[in-house]
């Protein structure tokens, strides 16, 4: 039997997680594939925003979408039914994505000629901000009925979001929302955060947020 | 389950490790948590020997899990102070222009294995 050793190994946990990231992200820009990762609250808008932009957008973008879920593919039927490539990923109980899986999804969905590729990850604010997915960029969708607050009850999520979309500004005044007041709420976590405004269902503020894609995916596949 | 999904993380790091130690099975891990991650000591120590036994490396290995306090360092007056007790804003100054010094490691210290 060998002698026991102790060995200092001083290594984050989401260092591999990281590194498969890195290696997927690169890949997507050499394909020219924006990949977004869409996170939220469940019940905030995903599947009907997701909607909407296919319907805005698949004139102009080749788009694919992922749909991750612990269980079901309510939400990959929705987007089927709009005209483009979807697959459902079960993430199997877990609360998140990681790259791996992402990486799985990818090769499976396959992405010759996608321009943008949206993957819808676990309603969920904690988990999915802490694992790196390989992503081009963090989207976030905030519903008005959850609160102006929530960038102080989940930091992290906002720390790591490139655009963090308010939706359901329709039925803003039924609750108490203050829009000045959640700007300055993200702000305090990430001031490179652009917030966007927009309500799905009545189509306000829709039209920035196709713009914001545009441009990034302009960027990415410069 | 959160903690479920970082156990898997740290197995794929530990086996990583042990490739590169020329380790057969590895006895007992010591891991530094953050106080701020969200992570829930108990549950992690579940989830842990639920997977770790699972495999042949980390069979029967022990998981000490050691605290990192949570601290934040104010941009302002440059002082650190404990964030669990005094959040967002500066106890010394007032100022919100803080950030996180410590608290949100999740990371393997050492492995005792052979």
């Amino acid at each position: 039997m060998d002698e026991i050793r102790v060995i200092e190994v001083k290594r984050s946990v989401f260092e591999s997680n990281d590194r498969e990231a890195d290696r997927l992200r690169a890949e997507l820009r050499q394909r020219g594939t924006f990949l977004l990762n869409l996170m939220s609250s469940p019940g905030s808008g995903k599947t009907t925003t997701l909607e909407r932009t296919i319907e805005a957008l698949s004139d102009e973008l080749r788009i694919a979408v992922m749909e991750a879920d612990i269980d079901s593919d309510v939400d990959t039927r929705r987007v089927l039914a709009k005209g483009v490539r979807a697959i459902q990923l079960h993430t199997g109980g877990m609360c998140h994505l990681d790259a791996g899986m992402t990486r799985q999804g990818i090769d499976e969905l396959g992405t010759d000629d996608t321009d943008l590729a949206f993957l819808e990850n676990v309603g969920n604010l904690v988990c999915p901000a802490e694992f790196d997915t390989g992503a081009s960029a963090n989207a976030m969708i905030l519903s008005v009925p959850e609160g102006d607050d929530k960038p102080l009850k989940y930091p992290l999520m906002f720390q790591v979001c490139d655009v963090v979309l308010v939706n359901k500004m329709d039925v803003a005044p039924y609750f108490d929302f203050n829009l000045d007041r959640l700007r300055a709420n993200v702000a305090r976590r990430n001031e490179r955060a652009r917030v966007i405004p927009i309500s799905a269902k009545t189509g306000e503020g829709m039209d920035d947020w196709y713009e914001w894609l545009r441009e990034q995916v302009r960027a990415w596949q410069a | 389950m959160h903690e479920l999904g970082i156990v898997f993380h740290m197995i794929d790091t530990l086996t990583e490790v042990g490739a590169e130690n020329g380790l057969t099975s590895i006895a007992r891990v010591t891991l530094d948590l953050g106080e701020v991650t969200g992570v829930v000591p108990s549950y992690l120590l579940d989830c842990w020997r639920w997977a770790a036994d699972r495999t042949e490396l980390l069979h029967g290995a022990e998981l000490d899990v050691c605290q990192i306090d949570a601290v934040t360092v104010c941009n302002d007056c440059g002082r650190t102070y404990a964030t669990l007790e005094h959040g967002k804003v500066c106890p010394h100054c007032a100022s919100d222009n803080t950030e996180l010094l410590h608290g949100l490691e999740i990371e393997i210290r050492e492995v005792e294995g052979a």
